[in-house]
This record gives C-alpha cells, sequence and structure tokens, in this order.
C-alpha cells in the first residue's frame, strides 16, 4: 500500500543523504520525496511517499525513527489527512489547440502562468491523482515537459506534527 | 581556559576518562598530535595500520564496556578506519572515530588525502558529524560520546578539518556534562503492560527456551539473567556474541545455537511453545530459514532498538528497552506470582532435551594422529582454567572455540560476529590486554586471517603486550574450504594458503617468542610454556588437521531441524 510520512528533521547538513541512504541500503521504495524547511528554520519537514507491504511500513518508520536526526514522524495515511501536490506542465499552444488547453485548465481549475504564440506553463495543484488525470487529459502530442513536485501532505483536525 | 581546537579534543578526551586513544598521524590530525604529545593522561596507542586502530578500540570496548576511541588522518587514514568501524557498528559496540579532514576552504576540490568521509561511514555508524566551526568541537565531541554509548551502542565518527585544530585559534572551552537531543531519546525503561503480558505467557510455557544475544552484554544484563533462569530453571541458549552472559558450564545452557549451534539447542528452538529472545536479532545464521523458525512458539523478544524487533520474525510480545531492566522487572513479577512455571511440563522438556543431548553433536575423533582443532581449544581450555579473555578472528577457529570453550562470564569472548571480519582478532586483543594489563589475553586465530592485521605484531612489541596467539594453522581458508567441499564438488578455488611464512622466524623477526607444533601429544606441554611466558608475546602455531570440519551444521536456507552432524553420522 502506498504511504505518506511526514518527518520532523533536524536542519542539519546531511539529514536529507542520511533518509536516502537507509532507503537505498535497505532495498526500500521511494516513489517521491520533498523537503524544505519548517517555520522553526532549526527543523525541516521531509514528505516521503513509499509502497510496500505492512511488516516493510513498519520497518520503514521504525529506521526512520532511529535516525539520529530525526525528531518526530507521522505516517498520514494512518488518519484522515491532505495530500497537495504541484505540477508546472509546459504544453505546446498553437491556435488550434488554445480552446482545449484554456478549457482543461478551467475544468481542473489550474492556471496558465506563462504564454508565448506557440506554448503555455500551466500550474496546477492537488491529489497525485488529480494531476495524473490531468497529465491524461491533455491531448497526444501536446506536452514539453513536467514537473512534478512530489506530495506534500498534513493530518486534518487541529493537532500538528510540532515539537 | 581558552583553548585551540586540537586542544579541546585532548581536553575533552580526557573528560570523558578516555584512558587510551589508538590511531595513527598523518597531515590532517598534525595540530592533535602536537596537542596530545604535550600532556600524558591520554594515552597513545601507535598501530600499523588505521583498521587495527578500530579494532584496538573495539576490543577494548568490549572488555570492558566503556567507549573506545581511536583517532585517523584524512583520506586513507579514514578508509582503511572503514571495516573496523563496520565491525563495530554490526555487532552495536561503542566507539567514537576522530578523523582528520582537509581544511574547510579546500573541502570538495579533490585535495590532497581529501575523502567524503561523513558520505563514506554514513552508512556503517550510528552517527556522524563533520564538525566546520571550532566552537561547536566540544559539544559535538559530547554528543558523539553520548550517543555511542547509550540506547544501542554504536560507533560514532566526528570529521574534523585541519583549520578547526588550528593552534593560533583559542576559545573558551566548556565541556558540557549533561546532554540532552530532542531527537534522539533511548528507551531507558520497558512497558510494565508488557512485561506483566510477557511474565504471563513465560509462566504458562511447557517448552520454553530463553535465547539470549549481544545485548545481554552490552546492556550489562548478565546479573538479572542469571537470576531469570535460576528462578524459572528454563533452558536457555544464545547466540555467538551472547556467550558467557550465562555461564557455559551451567546445565541449563545448552550450547549456542544457530548454523555450527548445537543439535539440542536448535532442536529445542525448533520444539519450543514459548521463546523469549533478549538482546537478540534474529540473524540469519541463527533463524536458518525463516518459514521453519520456531514453527510453535509464541515468541517474546526484549531488545533496546525497537527497529530490531518483528525486522527478520514476527513477534507476539514486543518489548523496547533495555535488556537489563526489563529483566529485572521481570524476575521481580515473577517472584511476586502467585504460581510459578508447570513443574511437570518442565521435567517431561528437561528429558526430552537430556536425549536431544544424548546425541552428543560436538563428538570429535579424539584418537586422530593428527592435532584436531576441537582437541586444541579443549587443551587451551585445561591450560588457562577458563580464566581467559579469548579474541577470535574469523572462520572454523573461531566456530570450534565457540563450541569448545566455555565461557562463565560475559566479556571474556571477543570477537567479529556481525561483519565476519579477518583480522580482527589480533588488534582487538591489545585493546584487550591494554583494558587489563594483569589478565591472561589469547588470539585464536588461523594462518589467513592472522595474516590480515599481522603487522600488529609491532604493536604489541612496542607497548609490551603479552598477547598468546593461538593459532590454528590447516593451510586452508578452513571455512571456505568446507563450503567448497560441501556445495562446490570439492573444487577448493583459491582457499588453499600455497606460500604462507615461518610463523617462527615470523614472530622471532618482531622481537616475540614463537612456537610451532604438531603432535596432540605435545600440545598441552607447549601450551602451558606460551602461558607460563607472562611478559611476552607467544606466537604458538599448531598444525592442525587440514579436513576437519565445523559441526554440526545447519545449510543456509535450511531449518533448525535439519542439522547435519557429520558425514559419519546422518540424523533420521
Amino acid at each position: 500500500m502506498r504511504h505518506i510520512i511526514s518527518v520532523l528533521l533536524e536542519n542539519e547538513a546531511g539529514a536529507l543523504s542520511r533518509v536516502a541512504g537507509l532507503f537505498s541500503a535497505r532495498g526500500y521504495n521511494i516513489e517521491s520525496l520533498t523537503v524544505a524547511p519548517t517555520d522553526d528554520p532549526t527543523l525541516s519537514r521531509m514528505t516521503l511517499v513509499t509502497v510496500g507491504s505492512e511488516e516493510i511500513i513498519e520497518q520503514i518508520k521504525k529506521q526512520l525513527n532511529k535516525l539520529v536526526d530525526t525528531v518526530k514522524l507521522l505516517d498520514l495515511t494512518e488518519g484522515r489527512h491532505l495530500e497537495r501536490e504541484l505540477m508546472l506542465i509546459k504544453v505546446r499552444a498553437q491556435r488550434e489547440d488554445r480552446e482545449e488547453l484554456k478549457r482543461l485548465t478551467e475544468i481542473f481549475r489550474a492556471k496558465i502562468i506563462d504564454v508565448t504564440a506557440t506554448s503555455y506553463v500551466i500550474e496546477l495543484t492537488g491529489t497525485s491523482q488529480k494531476i495524473d488525470a490531468f497529465i491524461q487529459a491533455v491531448p497526444e502530442g501536446l506536452i514539453i515537459e513536467v514537473v512534478r513536485s512530489g506530495p506534500i501532505g498534513i493530518a486534518r483536525g487541529e493537532k500538528g506534527l510540532t515539537l | 581556559m581558552e583553548l585551540s581546537g586540537a586542544e579541546i579534543i585532548v581536553q575533552a578526551l580526557i573528560d570523558e576518562g578516555v584512558e587510551y586513544v589508538f590511531g595513527y598521524p598523518g597531515g590532517a590530525v598534525l595540530h592533535t598530535y602536537d596537542a596530545l604529545f604535550k600532556q600524558d593522561k591520554v594515552k597513545h596507542i601507535l598501530v600499523r595500520h588505521e583498521q587495527a586502530a578500530t579494532h584496538g578500540a573495539d576490543g577494548y570496548a568490549r572488555a570492558t564496556g566503556r567507549c573506545g576511541v581511536a583517532l585517523v588522518t584524512s583520506g586513507p587514514g579514514a578508509t582503511n578506519a572503514i571495516t573496523g568501524i563496520a565491525t563495530a557498528y554490526m555487532d552495536s559496540i561503542p566507539m567514537v572515530i576522530l578523523s582528520g579532514q582537509v581544511p574547510t576552504p579546500v573541502i570538495g576540490s579533490d585535495a590532497f588525502q581529501e575523502v567524503d568521509t561523513v558520505g563514506i561511514s554514513r552508512p556503517c555508524v550510528k552517527h556522524n558529524f563533520l564538525v566546520r566551526d571550532v566552537h561547536d568541537l566540544a559539544l559535538t565531541i559530547r554528543k558523539a560520546f553520548y550517543i555511542a554509548t547509550s540506547g544501542r551502542p554504536g560507533p560514532v565518527l566526528v570529521d574534523i578539518p585541519k583549520d578547526v585544530t588550528d593552534p593560533n585559534i583559542k576559545i573558551p572551552y566548556h565541556y558540557p556534562k549533561e546532554i540532552k537531543l530532542r531527537s534522539y531519546n533511548p528507551a531507558t525503561k520497558g512497558h510494565p503492560g508488557q512485561i506483566r503480558k510477557a511474565v504471563d505467557v513465560l509462566l504458562q510455557a511447557k517448552r520454553p527456551v530463553i535465547y539470549t544475544g549481544g545485548g545481554v552484554i552490552l546492556g550489562e544484563a548478565s546479573k538479572s539473567l542469571r537470576e531469570l533462569i535460576d528462578l524459572l530453571g528454563y533452558p536457555i541458549t544464545s547466540t555467538l556474541m551472547g556467550l558467557g552472559a550465562f555461564p557455559m558450564t551451567d546445565p541449563r545452557f545448552l550450547g549456542m545455537l544457530g548454523m555450527h549451534g548445537t543439535y539440542e539447542a536448535n532442536m529445542a528452538m525448533h520444539e519450543t511453545d514459548v521463546l523469549v529472545a533478549v538482546g537478540a536479532r534474529f540473524d540469519d545464521r541463527v533463524t536458518g530459514k525463516i518459514e521453519h523458525f520456531c514453527p510453535h512458539a509464541t515468541i517474546i523478544h526484549i531488545d533496546v532498538d525497537p527497529s530490531s524487533i518483528s525486522k527478520n520474525v514476527r513477534v507476539d510480545v514486543p518489548i523496547v528497552g533495555p535488556v537489563g531492566s526489563v529483566l529485572a522487572d521481570m524476575v521481580r513479577l515473577i517472584r511476586e506470582a502467585k504460581a510459578g512455571p508447570d513443574p511437570a511440563a518442565l521435567q517431561d522438556w528437561w528429558r526430552q532435551i537430556e536425549v536431544w543431548r544424548g546425541v552428543k553433536c560436538l563428538a570429535y575423533d579424539r584418537n586422530s594422529p593428527l592435532i584436531k582443532p576441537q582437541f586444541a581449544v579443549e587443551t587451551l581450555y585445561q591450560v588457562t582454567g577458563g580464566d581467559l579473555y579469548l579474541t577470535s578472528d574469523v572462520g572454523q577457529h573461531q566456530m570450534f572455540a565457540a563450541q569448545f570453550y566455555p565461557f562463565d562470564e560475559p566479556r571474556r569472548w571477543i570477537n567479529s560476529g556481525g561483519l565476519g571480519t579477518m583480522g580482527f582478532g589480533l588488534p582487538a586483543a591489545m585493546g584487550v590486554q591494554l583494558a587489563f594489563p594483569e589478565a591472561t589475553v589469547a588470539c585464536i586465530s588461523g594462518e589467513a586471517s592472522i595474516l590480515m592485521c599481522i603487522q600488529e605484531l609491532a604493536t604489541c612489541k612496542q607497548y609490551d603486550l603479552p598477547v598468546k596467539i593461538i593459532l590454528l594453522n590447516n593451510g586452508y581458508m578452513g571455512m571456505v574450504r568446507q563450503w567448497q567441499e560441501f556445495f562446490y564438488e570439492s573444487r577448493y578455488a583459491h582457499s588453499y594458503v600455497d606460500a604462507l611464512p615461518d610463523f617462527v622466524k615470523l614472530t622471532e623477526s618482531f622481537g616475540h617468542v614463537g612456537m610451532r607444533v604438531d603432535q596432540p601429544g605435545d600440545l598441552e606441554g607447549a601450551m602451558r610454556e606460551a602461558f607460563a611466558m607472562k611478559d611476552r608475546l607467544v606466537f604458538l602455531d599448531i598444525v592442525v588437521d587440514p579436513a576437519e570440519n565445523v559441526y554440526p551444521m545447519i545449510e543456509a536456507g535450511k531449518g533448525h531441524h535439519e542439522m547435519h552432524l557429520s558425514p559419519e553420522r546422518e540424523l533420521a
């Protein structure tokens, strides 16, 4: 099953490579990984998407917790949570395709953020599934490039993953 | 007090109560060596290869329970140390490694003797640090010692660029006594509910087995373990790493378990209904094929490291906590319990175990005209009377020692279990001998292993370390040869050591005493002579039967009930 794991890490040089090294050394899957400092500059928050059996996910969480740089960890998938990913997608936008692309952008509540005579850059936020769906919906042959941030997530409700 | 970075390093070691630093100088650590030179509280042991610095610190740590310390230079100094760091990591040995690094302005420029030490060591340390600012140095070293010695211990490396040790930059020195890390809080107590549950299961067992590992020794839990067994009268077995935590001469001890464990220990594992794993990690050499492991058992697992629990084998009652305190809690609860274990069931169980014991799985040919390696280890036990620190290299001799030398105390059997590092034995013995100058220390080895760190004979000479080297010389990499005999139709691909040195002359050239024995009748006398030379290193080259194999054996990927006893004696 797919799990979204949020980790609060000490914002120190090498913390990211410890996580990446752990996954490669133990042969765990990483689907995506994003990391940036939080409101507290000494802490980074990492969101990690991984797949595996319950036993493997259990081990992944224990091994992550064992890292000396890990302050706190939460498996978002265990509770109600929100998930968002950002995509920037560059598409060929010749005259005959422009209307269709604009319609798609509207349907998905995306935004066109760059326009040239022959191309658009479209910004879209949503769950990974929604982003997949948008990519699917773009008429064939029009995609020039796709940049995805990888999902980030947060638990619903008042409780937070904080110190 | 204003100190330079180099002086801070030395002062921090003094404040940690460090006796010995095992090291080798080089460009990036010259300032630190200069600071070491100007004091006499911390003694430096000059090894002849950085691998031996880490093994020496490791041996010291295993024998004493204190943190070992190694000091190496950048680049090749650090890479040479890696084998010893990985060895310590696999066996959870507390160690702090201080490595020199090129100056911060040139880090990343492929400078002379530069290597990404933090990167290379990352997968085989508990944690590591690169200190970029002298102001962080004292606190980082304090953290390193704290992390290395607490929770599940392990090696911690501190990489220190040369400019951080600059003798001309002095700053106020403060070494914190107490330290707290928000991201690192090892368990200090087991969960009372889980402990109670475990005791309930344990007292209802009909065919219990206690399976202990190196964690009992690391956690200083020997005393509580003995109390537990005295209370319950249950059979106990141990991994290679846990030998000596419980007296091996005690009738309740079933011998080592696993690949080369005893028949009775492995059969008991196969038939047990309640297994208590204490400070053991269900290593593949112990479990055999996981699908066949303890098929009838409810499993209780006590370990300070949560990630050890249910890693290889699904556990029914996990208890995360220091094994010493958890065992003490269990002992208390058992004393308070209304009813003890079921005596009739236990009697039946012991009766069954005695039947397995009756197989005498460790029997070997005592009438051989050649010296059998088993006989050599038995003679070693006789001659030393069990009062010995025995370090080991890796291979057949290691298994024979584990099978035939019964240790009754913890920290006496010192070997590389997890990583299986050939070359470990001699430098580890130096660490043990330094820790206990008056003790009898021997290194059991093979002619292949010993050559991997043979240069340390020079270190032993320099510091007058009267280690006894018990070399079981069979001319082969014995364990490799054994596997080739069994699984490769006796094609001995490169396991025969064609050009061996004359070990007697070799030893003498280093200034020690060398002796060679090839007759069984001469062995005891030679050993007595060797151990009588209390202030000399003696290298006893014992020519043993080249064809002997380690039995019993469970082939990799087989279950505990599928053992081989020997070619002549197969089990039904």
